[in-house]
């Protein structure tokens, strides 16, 4: 356990440096981050102010509030981990790192954390700022402002396990690229990036509560804006629980069985 | 004979690899049924190494050399035969056997890019889980067998290829590896560097004891390195055994310079004459005369100076590879 502490702190400390060195690129990957969910907002805020400041329950003012946190909530539990597979695979970069004495995930979470960790007072302060210019509503609910911190730590760890496993196809193929297409795709609707899940049609959100997605970003959200009650948090920590299990299953099982596979056909 | 660290009995890799014509046509076929090929990069080969060893591994490309290499460091799944490294199976990649052996492959890098080598080599540590002493005292050793102390603190990108070089072997042999499998640790180096990294190489075989494979392109890597050389070629093995066995073996000539006042005389009558030139004539004879005529020469000739020598070893090598593997030329030891 203590080695384990010792990699990280390591780790911390390589992707620091690493990303000092990309500080041009890192700025410009926070204005796309920034960008998105703002253009959601000023579209979304454009509608209910055209249908009488209300759009299934949200004034402009609460599409604002939910757009900024989301922004938030997406920068925390965002990867780059499926590109990063696809890399390493066809340019062989996996072979070094499978002949340490150290599960690769590891390198990838503090990679992650590190990351997070450096950009988000920047994040936070772009918010901030955003929330001058568009005026967001909050509902100040205290329990679920405390619950909100949890909830987005397990939202992390779920997107993070889902998507490590599905990174993993780069085992099996070399063009994994139409795959992560469609998984942001599905990203887009079902986790509530493009807009509230509760303004989504009814299949639409029986779909997302039953995949991982809603409890990769969604809930977070919705807990901090007090949309939801202490019994549907309880069951959003049920869910996250669930798919965490379910996730570090997926990548045991996937990764044993992609390494079996890269080592028999060439690394 | 202590029982060996690397145990190899009819070892087998096959690779399925997919072919197909060039052309639209045949990318559409190759969409409803795909053509496959079995490709035998390694065909039953078997080598034992003792502990300590230092054994040149060479072959042209396509020998299967580094497939061989991957096999034994634990990259690569054996199709078929026995394999054991340190007493592990390598495919298993269990930790303990990890943290004893190394791999060095010419381009692929462990240092982090951006940062300095030194970075990447306490990420090592915590990887390897080495004590601080033990780091520090490898650290130093490899900092002065290597002169890696200008460059510790450099960014990996603005080294040269020979200084990255030094970094990567470095980085890979932090951990004090028992098994050392290096695949062209030299290539791309210019000569004074590939002297310096050999020298290495033998210094760190002595002093840890540790066993070492190692390929290249360079002879003169495994003459300085090696007393026992393993040619492989299109997956078999053509030749186990010490490097002056292969060249007894595989030469049936020998090399006469002889120094003469000039080149008038006709040397024709004594063997091929390769050159000549300001009076220095280079002959091939057949190993079996070349007493015989180095006599003669001595007696008919004013010779200044004369030498007996053996083809240059990449000669050798290449008559080796022009035998035939199914031609009884097998595994001599």
């Amino acid at each position: 356990m203590r080695a384990l502490l010792e990699l990280y702190v390591q780790q911390f400390k390589t992707s620091f440096a690493t990303m000092l060195q990309y500080r041009a690129s890192l700025v410009i990957w926070l204005i796309g981050q920034v960008l998105e969910p703002v253009i959601y907002l000023i579209v979304w805020s454009t509608v209910a102010r055209a249908s009488g400041d209300q759009v299934g329950g949200f004034t402009s003012a609460d599409f604002a509030a939910y757009f900024l946190v989301l922004m938030i909530v997406n920068h925390v539990t965002y990867t780059w981990i499926m590109y990063e597979f696809e890399y390493r695979v066809r340019e062989g970069g996996l072979s070094p790192v499978l002949l340490r004495p150290v599960h690769p995930i590891h390198n990838d979470v503090a990679d992650n954390l590190t990351s997070k960790m450096v950009s988000l007072p920047g994040m936070l302060l772009t918010a901030i700022g955003l929330g001058l210019i568009f005026r967001p509503d909050f509902r100040v609910v205290p329990w679920a402002i405390v619950a909100f911190i949890p909830s987005l730590a397990l939202a992390f760890v779920v997107r993070f396990l889902v998507e490590w496993s599905l990174a993993l196809a780069a085992f099996w193929t070399t063009r994994v690229g139409a795959l992560n297409q469609m998984y942001f795709v599905l990203m887009l609707f079902l986790s509530g990036q493009m807009a509230p899940l509760s303004l989504m049609p009814a299949w639409i959100q029986v779909t997302a509560s039953a995949l991982p997605f809603r409890w990769m970003v969604a809930f977070p959200i919705e807990l901090l804006l007090g949309r939801l009650t202490p019994a549907e948090a309880l069951i959003g920590f049920g869910a996250q629980a669930i798919w965490i299990a379910v996730g570090l299953g997926l990548v045991r099982i996937v990764w044993r069985a992609g390494v079996r596979t890269y080592s028999a056909v060439g690394a | 004979m202590p029982s060996p660290v690397i145990h190899l009995h009819d070892l087998h890799k096959t690779y399925e690899v997919s072919e197909r014509e060039a052309g639209v046509r045949a990318a559409l076929k190759s969409l409803i049924h795909r053509q496959t090929e079995k490709v035998r990069a390694v065909d039953g080969i078997s080598f034992d190494l003792a502990p300590g060893e230092i054994v040149g591994f060479l072959g042209p490309n396509g020998a299967g050399k580094t497939t061989t290499l991957k096999m034994l460091s634990g990259l690569l799944h054996p199709t078929a035969g026995e394999l054991a490294v340190l007493g592990y199976v390598p495919w298993k990649r269990e930790r303990a056997f990890l943290r004893q052996i190394t791999l060095v492959m010419g381009q692929r890098n462990q240092l982090v890019w951006d940062i300095p080598a030194l970075d990447s080599f306490e990420l090592n540590r915590v990887i390897y889980r080495l004590s601080p002493a033990d780091y520090r005292q490898t650290l130093d050793e490899l900092t002065t067998l290597l002169e890696l102390e200008p460059l510790l603190r450099k960014p990996v990108r603005n080294l040269s290829l020979g200084e990255r070089m030094k970094c990567e072997v470095a980085a890979a042999l932090l951990h004090r590896p028992q098994v050392v499998f290096l695949d062209e640790p030299t290539i791309g180096l210019d000569v004074t560097m590939q002297r310096r990294l050999r020298g290495f190489i033998a210094e760190y075989n002595r002093r840890f004891g540790a066993t070492v494979l190692l390929t290249s392109h360079y002879m003169a890597d495994v003459e300085a390195l090696c007393r026992r050389v393993i040619v492989i070629h299109r997956g078999r093995i053509l030749f186990d055994g010490d490097l002056s066995a292969l060249v007894q073996r595989f030469t049936a000539h020998k090399t006469i310079v002889v120094q003469l006042g000039d080149c008038s005389d006709d040397l024709r009558g004594y063997g091929e004459v390769v050159s000549c030139e300001d009076g220095r004539a280079t002959l091939r004879v057949p190993k079996a005369e070349t007493a015989r005529v180095t006599e003669r020469l001595l007696a008919d000739l004013p010779v200044i100076d004369l030498t007996v020598e053996d083809p240059p070893i990449e000669e050798v090598i290449e008559r080796v590879f022009e035998q035939e593997p199914s031609s009884g030329e097998e595994a001599d030891g």
